[in-house]
């Protein structure tokens, strides 16, 4: 009994002591109100952690186009000062993260994050406190659906998912597809359902349908399944890391039919080593670096000075997210926040590196999709596909 | 008698601390918030790894199943046109957490009846398998409310952000009087005899494997608990949120805390969680610096920060000024 009474209070007075300091010190601390000489830009991006190399692409794009606006003047005669939060790759640090932005730096806008499920974790925040977030790549549609203040500029998880299905049986002229999806990603399955109702509602079978998890090594025994299926297309809607070993393992089994994908392929990783299995391979993506267009020409130029690197999808929605919030800061003439959220949904063919931009009703980008051919390691262009499922280029074989 | 004092004097500060809330900045009160829900994690997983000696590395699985226990039970109330708020927010929300509690509870006697036979290492491992089982099978329910897929999969499960400060560190004190109480209490011995030998226990007649169950069935019901505040608090929660490197988090306050050591622990909570916000305006050195730290403090204090022997010395001297009690081993037999 003696060792009851020593223990318990201090227990519960540490968790008292605790309490009052925390707040304490936090009701010390003032919060400032937006800085006069500059205009402060919030960024939310996973800069480490699982899925880092997106997050630095975002990240490198965001700081190029934050370095050309405020060469060129800035806008409304203010620098942008960019400040960017580390989520680990973690919602729960997104959540931290996204509440810093708004409360402590009283930034104007939000910009991130690549993965949907950090983007929802930081959307209903932004909504609530009023401030614009443009997402540069989470693909799913739910993200927009948080709120009026909640945008992207990136094409959606069906949007893709669709034209794959369309490219596979107009372009390729296939009608038996195997589907192998990626039960850990929200991504990936989103990419699978939306292929596997546009193929068989255009007269398409699904003949086999299988599944891995992020992190698997060995692909053996899915696809020796779908190879007894004997499919004439194989959708692989996962990221570059596993999907670099299935292609590898499926030509390996004999696996000769086209592989089909989505952005997640899209690394200059995929194909090392790899280079002839890859031969054969399609995926969709926001940009080719071969395209002639001069936007997309001055971008990779000046991405190459600045990283010495071939900037990739992730770079160019960056570049163009933030972009497109400078655009509307100068069409609204002002950071309030209502002026620029509807400056921002007022957003029209905006040129942007991954193709011309609308902001729709639903606050999502309506642009074109390209769909990328992989030749001896190298990503070609192959054809482009309109917001309505319209080809806007003929199929180059 | 003393005890329940003390636990109605906390809700009662905490109530009134409460109305200084909205003074807050939202990013802080976030913080303090996480810091609240880390405490109830932490001090329960204490009960299992500290006070139990049981290594179990499966907390995150119990917090998932609360999570997605009581995420459920709120989307449903809502869908069905109970308001969230006031009144019935109260009462759908303690529902929803105990459910949540209750679920994860059972999960615990699930797993602990067929795996705690096992010790040491060999039991890290299933739970850690625990966990992960947990993990997929969230990630590939097939649960609808009203034809609704809310769950989502991996594609992750919105939930309503009910969590408030009050919730938050209201469960944190029960769960410490919960905690304290049962390990301190006469019945509780046997958790401690557990522990420090296992085969003295069995021999002086106490049944080790139910001690252990009863040490998992009450870990995971307040980390259940636990899992639907974090859950109600994150806006958006996916399986990932629930791998077993959540569960290696809360062992690293377990262990950096001291092991058997409520207070220990709740310091650690607090100090590790603060540490790794103040590191997040370096980003690239975050976890080098985080982890290095850790490094030196376990070097410096491999008994934890205020280990039960510090505790008890600390104690022993502020009581009868002895000043020359040699320094105990980490874990120390306890008299009684």
């Amino acid at each position: 009994m003696k060792l009851r009474t020593v223990t318990f209070s201090p227990a519960i007075s540490i968790l008292a002591v605790v309490m009052a300091f925390s707040l304490f010190i936090s009701s010390c601390k003032t919060a400032g109100g937006p800085a006069g000489n500059d205009i402060p830009v919030g960024e939310f991006a996973s800069l480490t952690g699982g899925t880092a190399t997106f997050g630095q692409s975002v990240h490198n794009g965001d700081v190029l186009a934050v370095e050309e606006i405020n060469g060129a003047g800035g806008v409304l005669g203010k620098q942008l000062r960019l400040v960017t939060e580390d989520d680990q790759s973690k919602t729960e640090d997104a959540v931290a993260s996204v509440q810093k932005l708004v409360n402590s730096d009283r930034v104007i806008a939000v910009l991130g994050e690549v993965a949907s499920s950090r983007s929802m974790a930081g959307a209903p925040i932004c909504q609530q406190a009023h401030v614009p977030m443009i997402t540069p790549a989470s693909t799913n549609e739910d993200v927009t659906k948080k709120g009026d203040y909640i945008f992207r500029i990136c094409f959606i998880d069906p949007f893709q998912g669709q034209t794959m299905a369309r490219f596979a049986l107009n372009s390729l002229g296939k009608k038996r597809a195997a589907i192998l999806t990626d039960v850990k990603q929200d991504y990936s399955v989103g990419l699978d359902e939306a292929f596997k109702n546009t193929f068989t509602f255009n007269g398409g079978v699904i003949v086999s349908e299988q599944s891995y998890s992020t992190g698997d090594k060995d692909f053996h025994a899915p696809l020796t399944s779908i190879k007894g299926a004997n499919p004439e297309v194989i959708f692989v809607p996962g990221y570059y890391t596993e999907v670099s070993l299935i292609v590898r393992q499926a030509r390996e089994l004999g696996i000769d039919c086209p592989i089909l994908g989505g952005d997640g392929w899209d690394s200059p990783e995929l194909t090392k080593g790899a280079e002839k299995e890859f031969n054969n391979t399609f995926f969709s993506n926001h940009f080719a670096t071969e395209d002639p267009d001069t936007t997309v020409q001055s971008f990779i130029k000046k991405y190459q000075d600045k990283y010495h690197a071939v900037p990739d999808a992730m770079a160019a929605l960056g570049y163009d997210a933030t972009r497109i919030l400078a655009d509307a800061i100068k069409r609204a003439g002002s950071t309030d926040s209502v002026a620029l959220k509807n400056a921002i949904a007022g957003t029209k063919d905006f040129p942007g590196v991954t193709g011309r931009i609308t902001i729709d009703k639903f606050r999502n980008a309506s642009k074109p999709i390209t769909i990328i051919k992989v030749v001896d390691g190298k990503f070609h262009f192959a054809q482009r596909i309109g917001p309505n499922g319209e080809a806007l280029t003929p199929f180059q074989p | 008698m003393k005890s329940y004092f003390a636990l109605i004097l906390a809700i009662a500060v905490i109530i009134g601390a409460s109305f200084l809330t909205p003074m807050i900045n939202d990013y802080v009160l976030g913080r303090i918030i996480y810091v609240g829900i880390m405490i109830s994690l932490a001090v329960s997983l204490n009960l299992i790894n500290g006070f139990t000696g049981q290594f179990s590395l499966g907390h995150a699985g119990f917090m998932a199943v609360g999570a997605y226990t009581s995420a459920i039970v709120t989307t449903y109330l809502s869908v069905h046109g109970f308001a969230m708020a006031g009144f019935t927010g109260i009462v759908g929300f303690a529902v929803a957490l105990i459910l949540g509690g209750v679920l994860a509870a059972l999960a615990g006697l699930g797993v602990g009846i067929p795996s705690l036979r096992l010790r040491g290492d060999y039991l890290a491992i299933v739970t850690l398998g625990f966990n992960e089982i947990i993990r997929v099978i969230i990630q590939n329910l097939d649960f609808k409310i009203d034809g609704t897929d809310y769950i989502g999969g991996a594609r992750g499960f919105s939930v309503l952000p009910i969590t408030t400060f009050t919730w938050v560190f209201i469960i944190a004190a029960i769960t410490i009087f919960c905690v304290e109480n049962l390990v301190n209490s006469t019945y509780g011995r046997g958790f401690l005899a557990v522990r420090d030998d296992e085969v003295a226990a069995e021999a002086m007649g106490v049944d080790t494997t139910k001690f252990k169950v009863r040490a998992f069935v009450v870990g995971a019901f307040f980390a259940g608990v636990g899992g639907g505040l974090f859950a109600h608090s994150n806006f958006h929660i996916t399986p990932l949120d629930f791998t077993f490197l959540t569960s290696i988090d809360i062992v690293v306050i377990v262990i950096l805390g001291g092991m058997g050591s409520t207070v220990g622990v709740i310091l650690a909570a607090v100090v590790l969680t603060t540490l790794s916000e103040l590191l997040r305006s370096v980003p690239e050195y975050r976890m080098i610096i985080y982890s290095l730290l850790l490094i030196i403090l376990m070097i410096t204090r491999p008994q934890g920060l205020l280990g039960p022997a510090t505790m008890e010395r600390l104690m022993r001297r502020r009581r009868t000024g002895d000043q020359a009690t040699p320094q105990k081993p980490l874990i120390a037999p306890v008299e009684g």
